[in-house]
């Protein structure tokens, strides 16, 4: 597929210049997406260990399969890949939509979670 | 081996959960410092994008060339144990980016909020916010080189705290002072989750 030359723009074109190409540019043009909310420690893991080349999907949609090998959350693969939150929700979306990738939402949104998990955490950082 | 499609048998091992602290204060009180000191890499950063739905936030009006204005948070991960992962938010520093603050708070566990005592009211708007919001919070003075010292009760007198929000000096460059901070956040929270079911 056509990830013609990138490695080579990128040896012309520093941060200082700006996104290469423009956040939206990925996504088509839209800004939300298909299903899912995606909150930024939702847990996204691939479910397959490869993913060919198919209509529709970009190398940012490759790259996210490839990422979510191991167990990524929307924030660290907006961070890997350097690009907004907002544009990966979108390509989460439609990965989602084909089932290349499971979400785990983040625990209960409302209210405090139960004791075992704060003696996890307490014994968790205690062994760092 | 690959099974393609094939879904996991439920009841087998958990998928892991996520949970979320916020580490805030002013500019330059030492969020990505402390966020860095006990993640398991170098912090991350992630950005937000303000789009239509920060047009009534940030006038753009005038400045059309302009086509984005960036948010960014920087981040850290601590892996628990293989069913919990813990990230450590720094929320961005600008008053501006609240509706960032809400998407950040929003299922947070709690927050340390960052205090440097010569500029002890930097801290004010993000006390303020999670008060309102009834997340629980600790308040960490980050004991910078060079910065006079205050007795924590001077501190907790001077940022009118509730008496039960823990005060403790730190150096947010320190793993185990930092741990320590967190621990103590840890403590705190179940202390007002257990006060709130007590109430309910």
């Amino acid at each position: 597929m056509t990830v013609q030359g990138e490695s080579a723009e990128h040896q012309w074109v520093d941060d200082h210049a700006g996104p290469v190409v423009r956040p939206y540019a990925v996504t088509r043009g839209r800004a939300r997406p298909v299903t899912g909310t995606f909150d930024l420690i939702s847990l996204v893991t691939a479910t397959r260990a490869d993913v060919t080349p198919e209509v529709g999907l970009g190398p940012e949609h490759l790259a996210i399969v490839g990422l979510c090998q191991r167990m990524q959350s929307v924030a660290e693969i907006a961070a890997h890949l350097d690009l907004p939150v907002g544009t990966i929700r979108v390509l989460l979306g439609d990965l989602v939509a084909r089932n290349l990738v499971q979400v785990r939402e983040p625990r209960n949104t409302a209210g405090l979670p139960d004791n075992s998990v704060f003696e996890a955490v307490i014994n968790g950082l205690r062994a760092l | 081996m690959d099974y393609g499609h094939s879904e996991r048998p439920a009841g087998a091992t958990p998928l892991p959960t996520a949970i979320k602290i916020l580490v805030a204060g002013g500019f330059g009180v030492g969020k990505t410092t402390m966020v860095g000191a006990v993640s398991e890499t170098r912090p991350l950063r992630t950005e937000e994008v303000l789009t239509e739905s920060g047009v009534g936030i940030d006038d753009l009006s005038g400045v059309e060339s302009k086509t984005t204005t960036t948010v960014a948070m920087d981040f850290g991960r601590i892996t628990i144990s293989d069913d919990l992962v813990l990230y450590l938010f720094g929320t961005p520093g600008q008053d501006r980016f609240w509706f960032v603050w809400d998407e950040l708070a929003l299922g947070a566990i709690g927050a340390v909020v960052l205090a440097d005592t010569r500029r002890l009211a930097d801290c004010f708007p993000s006390i303020d916010y999670f008060e309102g919001r009834g997340t629980p919070f600790v308040v960490a003075v980050n004991c910078f080189e060079g910065a006079r010292q205050y007795r924590l009760d001077e501190v907790q007198a001077a940022l009118n705290l509730d008496p039960g929000v823990p005060v403790l000096l730190c150096d947010a460059r320190q793993r185990e002072s930092s741990k320590e901070v967190l621990i103590t956040l840890m403590e705190h929270a179940m202390k007002v989750r257990d006060a709130r079911r007590r109430a309910e």
